[in-house]
């Protein structure tokens, strides 16, 4: 099996709590391959601690070994480190309608917040943060000021 | 000594007693955002513990997993900075406690993303975005409150009284970090303190707050020697896996 037939399998494993992003969306996923009798996967953690990483290893094994594959080999890599540049635009998109605002581009990681945020609901960009530190360590928490929804904001990193 | 498992032994250890400290406010925090900063932060803690730990057993090669690491080794086998097992102490202790710490974390972290550990530098790329959000708010916090009410700035003042002699040994070099600089793995401590000195100093005259002249420097978590503190931190922390060996999920 070719690694585009593998990467088309996996699009079924999604992040543990937005169903519709899948781990090619969010970029967790970097690569994989068939050697011998073993496929192997290659994902980049978002988040050093993130608790969803343990589950998406497990979800890609349970994928793979429904699908016939016997050896399973899930590999993590550090480096390069993961960035929220590598979120495709579709991942952008599904993250809107889930209610988060996605990142904003990061020209400078020490100052991302300079950007224009939009509230995922209304499209206002009138908003003020409430918290650096949302519901996630990925999230950080906002307020519209036209429609008084408060929102997550997915953190440039 | 295999000085490099040991010099990256020091850095998770660092990670996950800090972490476990940052841990206890879970539920108890003064607001509830603070509550979720707080305990969002630890995790980053000790999510970075777990790769330094990870890394340092296969430095050791004896097998060690990252979880033999953090929950079967005794007291004196630990080797993190004092600073970082002192009890929780108020919210301004806490934060005074914190910011001196993520200071020296971003310092850290920036230098080692050049380390010629490749394994370490790609922790380090991971570690130093987290840092730069760690260093803002704590940061934050430091201005709000020292240059804050009456009683606010009093508990700043007193948290860094109380500190402060807890900061020299982050600098102290012995062997390891000799050999770590030598070797290009870590940074030399001396031109950290310089980093560090510089923002630390200023951040600390904007919140109006008064700099402990130097006193004698309180040292040990090199050499295994901790606190009165870090028995109970060990107990509580441990008590899982030493009650039921060999538990897992």
């Amino acid at each position: 099996m070719s690694e585009t037939e593998i990467l088309q399998l996996l699009e079924s494993v999604h992040d543990p709590e937005i169903p519709s992003l899948t781990i090619e969306d969010l970029g967790v996923l970097r690569s994989a391959r068939v050697s011998g009798d073993t496929v192997e996967v290659v994902i980049t953690p978002t988040y050093s601690g993130c608790p969803a990483m343990d589950v998406i290893e497990a979800d890609i094994k349970k994928c793979l070994t429904s699908n016939g594959f016997g050896n399973v080999l899930v590999t993590t890599r550090l480096a390069p480190a993961w960035t929220t540049e590598w979120l495709t635009e579709k991942g952008r998109e599904i993250l809107k309608k889930s209610g988060i605002a996605p990142p904003s581009r990061c020209g400078n990681v020490n100052f991302p917040e300079n950007r224009i945020i939009e509230c995922p609901m209304c499209d206002s960009k009138s908003v003020e943060l409430l918290s650096q530190f949302g519901t996630t360590a990925c999230k950080a928490l906002y307020r519209c000021q036209t429609c008084l929804e408060p929102f997550d904001y997915f953190k440039c990193h | 000594m295999n000085k490099h498992f040991q010099y990256v032994l020091r850095m998770g250890d660092n990670a996950l007693i800090l972490g476990q400290r940052m841990s206890e406010w879970c539920g108890h925090s003064p607001f509830l955002e603070e509550d979720i900063a707080m305990a969002n932060c630890a995790l980053d803690h000790v999510g970075r513990a777990r790769m330094l730990l990870t890394h340092a057993g296969t430095l050791e090669d004896k097998g060690r997993t990252e979880d033999d690491l953090a929950f079967l080794r005794d007291e004196r086998e630990f080797f993190n900075f004092l600073i970082c097992e002192l009890p929780i102490g108020d919210y301004a202790f806490t934060l005074m406690r914190q910011y001196l710490v993520d200071a020296y974390h971003f310092h850290l972290y920036s230098r080692l993303q050049t380390s010629s550990d490749g394994v370490l530098a790609a922790i380090a790329a991971k570690a130093i975005k987290e840092t730069t959000y760690h260093v803002r708010r704590s940061g934050d916090w430091i201005i709000k409150l020292g240059d804050g009410s009456d009683e606010s700035h009093r508990r700043m003042q007193d948290a860094l009284d109380e500190v402060w002699g807890y900061t020299g040994e982050l600098f102290a070099a012995d062997e390891v970090d000799d050999f770590a600089s030598s070797k290009g793995i870590g940074p030399d401590p001396h031109a950290l303190r310089l980093d560090w000195e510089r923002d630390v100093f200023d951040k600390l005259r904007t919140a109006t707050l008064r700099i402990p002249e130097e006193i004698w420097p309180i040292s040990g978590g090199r050499e295994g020697v901790h606190t009165e503190a870090m028995g109970a931190l060990l107990a509580e922390m441990q008590f899982l896996q030493r009650s039921y060996p060999g538990l897992n999920w």
